[in-house]
C-alpha cells in the first residue's frame, strides 16, 4: 500500500521557563490510502498534539521541532500558513470532539456547507447546494433537503457531529484525522458514525487518523493501530495482533484493564501508578518505573521500535528475540 | 529560624509564575515602581515634603508665583515652584495625593464589596431576586457615573446644613464614587457565579451538607475573585480620575486641602497667564498614577489569564 | 425487604423547561415541562452495588440527584434505611440521614475546589458534621483516608491542580468516605478517565466496599463496566426503568427490546467480526415524549397497543420488564449479542 500521510521522526517542542519540555518525541507513521490507523494511549500521551500538527494547528507555545511529515510524497509541515489552509479542508478534513467548535451556532447547516464546498471547489452556487444536500444524506441526517435550512443547536448531539463529519468531507479530502470523534456521544450514536467512516474508506479510498482511547471503537474500526506512551509510539501494528497478541509490556496491561461482558475476574488487571508528566519523564524507557518486565538496561537506554512478531514494540523484551522465540497468548 | 523561614516565603514567591512573568515585563516593573514611589510620597508626604502647604504660618504670600527652581527667578526651597497663594507645588501634590489615593482606595473598596455581595446573592439565589439586583443595575448602568456623583453630592448638599458640608465632604466622595461602581462588579460576580454554582466541586459541598452561606463564602467567592481583582485595580485609576473630575468642577473637597484634582482646576486658570506650573505638575502626576494602575491592572489580567501563560 | 438502604416509591421530577413568562404570553403558549425522571421505583439492598444505564438525557443523573437530595422530587417518595426524607423537615433534622449517602462525580476536574488543599477538601464532611474534634485528630483521620485510596498523607499539602484524572478521582472518594457513608452514589465515576486508570479505580471501589460494607448506586453507559462492578441493574429509557434484573440474568436473558438492542451496540472488543447494529431513529424529545411505549417509534416489535397503551413495569422470566411484547410472549427468545 502507497502511503498517503507519512510522519517522520516528528518532534514537538513545548517552551517553558524551566526550560524546554518534548511533548512528542520522535513519532514515525504512515497511514495509506483507504486506511484507518487507530491512535490509542493514556491522555496526555501526544495524541492530539500529533494530529494537531498534521493538520497544521499546533497551538503556540507548542511548536514542531523537528522531522518531516509528507502528504502523497510532498512535505507539506514547513509550507506557509496560506499555502496550508488550501490543503487543510482540500486535501485533509479535520473533525473534534466536540462539534460545537466546528460550528457556527449563527449561521445555518446548509450555509456553513456551501461555504465550505466552494471555497474548495470550483462549484456554483446550485451545485453546492445539491452537493452539500448528498453529503447530508451520505451522513445520514434524515430528511436531510428539510433540514437544510436548520441552525446547530436544532440538532442533536449526534447529529451535530454527524454535520461536522460531512463539513470534513466537503471536498473528498484524501485524509481525514478524527480527534475522539465520538467520545462526546453515546453509544447507539457511535456505532452510526464508526458505521460512517468505514464506508467513507471503502467508498472513496480517504484514509483515516483516528484518536480516541476507546479500544472497542479501534479494534472495531481500524486496520492498524499505533499505542502511544509519554509522547513516544510505544507499538504500532495491525489491529487484530495488537489487541490480541500485545508485544509492549504496556499494551499488555492496557488489554488486560478492559473489563469485558462475560468475564468473571473479582478485580481487573491494573497497571499500577500513573504515566510520567511532561517535565519528569525517567530516562532510558519511559515506561520502566511501572513495567513489570524491567531490566537493568531498560532504566538507561531508550528503545526504539524494534520487530516484535507481527507488531512493532519499543521495548528492550524484543532486542534478541529470534522470530518465533516467546510468542504470547 | 524565623529568618529561615521568611527567606523561604521570598524564595517562594520570587519563584512563582506571577513573579517570574513579572519580572519579564518591563512595563509592568516600571509601572510598579512609579506606583510605589507615588503611594510612598503621598503616604509619607509629612516627612518627605519640604513644606506643609496647609500649615498658614508657613506661607507667605511673597512667595507666590516662583517658577520651578531651574527656570530664571525660581529658588531651591519650591523645587517645582509655588502657586498663587505662595504653596510649594510639590508639597501640595504630595499632600493632595493622598487624598487622592486615598477616596481612590477607599471608593474601590465600597464598590467592590458593594457589587460583590450584589452579584453573590444574584447569581447564587437567581429568580426573583436576581432579576431584581440586575434590573436595578441597568437603570443605574444607563446612567454617567459623573452624573450619579453629581445627584448624590447634590442631595447630600440640599440636606446638610452648610458648615457640616465640608467635613463630610470626603465620605460623600467615597460613597457617590463608589455607589456609581459597584455595576461593573456585580454583574462581573453574577457571570462568574452562575458558572461557579453549577460546578461539580459546589455540587459535592451540598452533598456533605455544607450550609449555603458557608458554600458561598468558602468555595464560590474565591473562586470568583480573581477577575474582580484585575477590575478592581482599573476601577482604582477610573476612581481618581472620577474624584479629579468631580474636584475640577468643585463638588468634591474643599480647596482649603486639596486633592490632585483640586490642583488642577485651580491651577487652570493661571495657564495662560503663564505660570503653567501650577497646573501641569498637578497633572503630570495623576496621568503618571492612573496610566501605572492602569498598566499594571493590564499586567495583572494578562498574567492571571490561564490562555496567555 | 426489610435491609434496603435505599427505596425509591413512583418517583418523579419535572423540569420547567418554558419560554419566560412574557414571552409565553405573547406567544401564547403554556408552560412546558420536562419528564426528566417520570414514575421510578426501585430499591437497593444492603452491600449491593445497583447498577443505572441507558442512553444520554434518560434521566440517569437526575435519579442520582434526587437520591442525594441535589433535587427535590416532583412527586413519589424516597427512603433512605427506612426513613422517608420529606417526613424530615428541616436541614438540622435531614442532616444525620443524609450524611450516610454520598456521590461522586463524574468530572474529575470539576469536582474539586481548585482553590483548597487537599487536606481540606477532604477535611470538609469532618469539619461540616463535627465528627472529629481536634486539628491533629482531623488530620490523622485525612492521612488515612489519603492511604485508604492509595494515595500518601504529603499529597494532602498539594492543591488538586498537581493530580492527574485518576488521582482526583481517588480524592473525590476519600472526601466522600470521610463521612462515614454506608450509601455512595457514583454517577459515571470512570468515563472521564482511561481504561487503565478506569481499572484502578473500579478495583479500588470494589476494595472499599468489601473492607467498608458499602452500597453503591452506580451510574454509566458501559455495559462492560456495569457487568463489571453491579449485582443488580436497571436500564432506564426516557425517565423509566424498562427492565430491571440481576446482572446474570440481564446480560443472559435480556428481555426487553431496548435491552438487547443495547447490548448489541457494545463494541466488539473480541473482534469476532459482527457488524454493530444502527439504532434506528434518533433519541426522542423528553419534552415530547412518544405516547404509549415511549420506546415504540425505535422498536422492531411495536404494535398499535404499543403506540397508545403505556406498559408498566411486571415479572418476566425472573426480570422485571416493562414491554407488552413480553407479556404477551410474541418477543423471540434472545439469541446472544449476534
Ligand atoms: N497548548 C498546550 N500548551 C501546553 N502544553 C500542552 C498544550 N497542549 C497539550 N499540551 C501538553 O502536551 C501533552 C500531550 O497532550 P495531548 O493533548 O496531545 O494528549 P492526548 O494524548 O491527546 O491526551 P487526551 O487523551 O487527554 O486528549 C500533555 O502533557 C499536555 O499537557
Ligand atoms: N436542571 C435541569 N433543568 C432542565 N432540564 C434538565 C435539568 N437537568 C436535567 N435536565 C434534563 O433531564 C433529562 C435527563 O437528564 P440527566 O442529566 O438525568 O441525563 P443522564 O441520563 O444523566 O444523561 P448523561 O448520560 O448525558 O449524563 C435531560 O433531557 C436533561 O436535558
Ligand atoms: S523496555 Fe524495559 S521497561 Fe520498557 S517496556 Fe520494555 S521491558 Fe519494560
Ligand atoms: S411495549 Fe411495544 S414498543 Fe415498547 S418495547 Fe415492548 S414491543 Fe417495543
Ligand atoms: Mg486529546
Ligand atoms: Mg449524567
Amino acid at each position: 500500500m502507497k502511503p498517503l500521510l507519512e510522519l517522520r521522526h516528528i518532534r514537538i517542542e513545548l517552551p517553558t521557563r524551566r526550560g524546554t519540555l518534548l511533548a512528542v518525541d520522535d513519532v514515525s507513521f504512515t497511514i495509506g490510502e483507504g486506511e484507518v490507523l487507530g491512535v490509542v494511549g493514556e491522555s496526555g500521551a501526544g495524541k492530539s498534539i500529533t494530529a494537531a500538527a498534521i493538520i497544521g494547528l499546533l497551538e503556540p507555545p507548542l511548536r514542531l521541532a523537528g522531522g518531516e511529515i509528507l502528504l502523497d510524497g510532498a512535505r507539506i509541515d514547513n509550507l506557509p500558513p496560506d499555502a496550508f489552509r488550501r490543503i487543510r479542508g482540500k486535501q485533509i478534513g479535520a473533525i473534534f470532539q466536540d462539534p460545537l467548535t466546528s460550528l457556527n451556532p449563527l449561521y445555518t447547516i446548509g450555509r456553513q456547507l456551501v461555504e465550505t464546498i466552494r471555497t474548495h471547489l470550483p462549484l456554483g452556487d446550485k451545485a453546492a447546494t445539491a452537493r452539500a444536500v448528498e453529503l447530508l444524506q451520505e451522513v445520514g441526517i434524515p430528511g436531510a433537503a428539510e433540514r437544510f435550512n436548520a441552525y446547530p443547536h436544532q440538532f442533536s448531539g449526534g447529529m451535530r457531529q454527524r454535520v461536522v463529519i460531512a463539513l470534513a468531507l466537503a471536498a473528498n479530502p484524501r485524509l481525514i484525522v478524527a480527534d475522539e470523534p465520538t467520545t462526546a456521544l453515546d453509544v447507539s450514536t457511535q456505532a452510526q458514525i464508526i458505521a460512517l467512516l468505514k464506508r467513507l474508506c471503502r467508498d472513496h479510498g480517504t484514509a483515516v487518523m483516528l484518536v480516541t482511547h476507546d479500544m472497542g471503537v479501534i479494534a472495531e474500526t481500524a486496520d492498524r493501530v499505533a499505542v502511544m506512551y509519554a509522547g513516544r509510539v510505544a507499538e504500532i501494528g495491525p489491529v487484530r495482533q495488537v489487541v490480541k497478541h500485545p508485544q509492549h509490556p504496556y499494551t499488555v496491561g492496557l488489554m488486560g484493564s478492559i473489563p469485558s461482558i462475560g468475564d468473571t475476574l473479582e478485580r481487573l488487571p491494573q497497571i499500577d501508578g500513573a504515566m510520567p508528566r511532561l517535565g519528569s519523564i525517567p530516562p532510558g524507557c519511559a515506561f520502566n518505573p511501572r513495567c513489570p518486565k524491567v531490566m537493568e538496561r531498560c532504566r538507561v537506554d531508550r528503545p526504539d521500535l524494534l520487530k516484535a512478531h507481527a507488531t512493532e514494540a519499543a521495548c528492550w523484551l524484543h532486542a534478541s528475540i529470534s522470530p518465533g522465540e516467546a510468542a504470547r497468548g | 529560624m524565623a529568618v529561615d523561614v521568611r527567606a523561604g516565603v521570598v524564595r517562594r514567591a520570587w519563584d512563582t509564575d506571577l513573579a517570574y512573568s513579572f519580572r519579564n515585563s518591563p512595563v509592568a516593573v516600571i509601572s510598579a515602581i512609579v506606583t510605589l514611589v507615588l503611594i510612598l510620597g503621598s503616604l509619607f508626604a509629612p516627612w518627605v515634603a519640604p513644606h506643609n502647604p496647609f500649615d498658614l504660618s508657613t506661607i507667605s504670600l511673597i512667595d507666590a508665583f516662583d517658577p520651578p527652581q531651574w527656570i530664571e527667578g525660581g529658588s531651591p526651597d519650591f523645587p517645582l515652584g509655588t502657586d498663587e497663594q505662595g504653596r510649594d507645588v510639590l508639597s501640595a501634590i504630595l499632600f493632595g495625593g493622598r487624598i487622592s489615593l486615598g477616596v481612590g482606595l477607599f471608593s474601590t473598596i465600597f464598590a467592590v464589596v458593594l457589587g460583590v455581595t450584589a452579584g453573590l446573592i444574584a447569581g447564587w439565589r437567581g429568580g426573583v431576586i436576581d432579576a431584581f439586583i440586575m434590573r436595578v443595575a441597568d437603570v443605574q448602568l444607563s446612567f454617567p457615573a459623573i452624573l450619579v456623583a453629581l445627584l448624590i453630592d447634590g442631595i447630600v448638599r440640599s440636606t446638610l446644613p452648610h458648615d457640616e458640608q465640608d467635613q463630610i465632604a470626603m465620605l460623600v466622595l467615597v460613597g457617590s464614587i463608589g455607589l456609581s461602581g459597584w455595576v461593573q462588579f456585580a454583574r462581573l460576580v453574577r457571570g462568574s457565579t452562575l458558572v461557579e454554582r453549577n460546578k461539580e466541586y459546589v455540587q459535592a459541598a451540598r452533598v456533605i451538607g455544607v450550609h449555603p452561606i458557608r458554600i458561598v463564602v468558602t468555595h464560590v467567592l474565591p473562586n470568583v475573585l480573581t477577575p474582580v481583582l484585575v477590575v478592581a485595580t482599573i476601577y482604582f485609576a477610573f476612581a481618581i480620575i472620577t474624584e479629579a473630575t468631580l474636584s475640577f468642577l468643585g463638588v468634591g473637597v474643599p480647596p482649603t486641602e486639596p486633592s490632585l484634582g483640586t490642583l488642577i482646576r485651580v491651577g487652570n486658570g493661571y495657564l495662560f497667564s503663564g505660570e503653567w506650573w501650577i497646573t501641569v505638575f498637578p497633572a503630570v502626576t495623576l496621568a503618571a498614577l492612573v496610566l501605572s494602575v492602569n498598566l499594571l491592572g493590564d499586567w495583572v489580567r494578562d498574567a492571571l489569564n490561564p490562555r496567555l501563560q | 425487604m426489610a435491609d434496603a438502604v435505599l427505596r425509591l416509591n413512583d418517583v418523579r421530577r419535572l423540569f420547567d423547561v418554558s419560554a419566560p413568562w412574557l414571552a409565553r404570553i405573547l406567544s401564547g403558549t403554556g408552560p412546558r415541562m420536562l419528564k426528566a425522571v417520570d414514575g421510578v421505583t426501585f430499591e437497593i439492598a444492603r452491600g449491593e452495588t445497583f447498577a443505572l444505564v441507558g442512553e444520554s438525557g434518560c434521566g440517569k443523573s437526575t435519579v442520582a440527584r434526587l437520591v442525594v437530595g441535589l433535587y427535590e422530587p416532583s412527586s413519589g417518595s424516597i427512603e433512605i434505611d427506612g426513613t422517608d426524607i420529606a417526613s424530615l423537615k428541616t436541614r438540622k433534622a435531614q442532616a444525620p440521614v443524609r450524611r450516610r449517602v454520598q456521590m461522586v462525580f463524574q468530572d474529575p476536574y470539576a469536582s474539586l475546589n481548585p482553590r483548597w488543599r487537599v487536606k481540606d477538601i477532604i477535611a470538609e464532611p469532618i469539619r461540616t458534621h463535627g465528627l472529629i474534634r481536634g486539628e491533629a485528630a482531623i488530620r490523622a483521620r485525612v492521612d488515612e483516608l489519603l492511604r485508604q485510596v492509595s494515595l500518601t498523607p504529603a499529597d494532602g499539602d498539594k492543591y488538586p491542580h498537581a493530580f492527574s484524572g485518576g488521582q482526583r478521582q481517588r480524592i473525590s472518594i476519600a472526601r466522600a468516605l470521610a463521612s462515614e457513608p454506608e450509601f455512595l452514589v457514583l454517577d459515571e465515576p470512570t468515563s472521564a478517565l482511561d481504561v487503565s486508570v478506569q481499572a484502578q479505580i473500579l478495583n479500588l471501589m470494589k476494595d472499599l466496599q468489601r473492607r467498608l460494607g458499602l452500597t453503591y448506586l452506580f451510574i454509566s453507559h458501559n455495559l462492560a463496566v456495569i457487568y463489571h462492578v453491579s449485582d443488580k441493574v436497571g436500564v432506564m429509557y426516557l425517565g423509566r426503568l424498562v427492565e430491571v434484573a440481576a446482572k446474570a440474568d440481564l446480560f443472559a436473558r435480556p428481555q426487553h427490546p431496548y435491552t438487547r438492542l443495547l447490548l448489541d451496540t457494545v463494541p466488539d472488543l473480541a473482534m469476532t467480526g459482527r457488524e454493530r447494529v444502527a439504532v434506528r431513529g434518533e433519541v426522542p424529545n423528553p419534552i415530547d415524549p412518544p405516547s404509549g411505549c415511549a420506546f415504540h417509534p425505535r422498536c422492531p416489535f411495536a404494535n398499535e397497543r404499543c403506540k397508545t397503551e403505556r406498559p408498566s413495569l411486571l415479572a418476566a422470566g425472573g426480570n422485571m420488564v416493562a414491554c407488552h411484547a413480553v407479556q404477551e410472549g410474541r418477543l423471540p427468545p434472545w439469541g446472544g449479542a449476534a
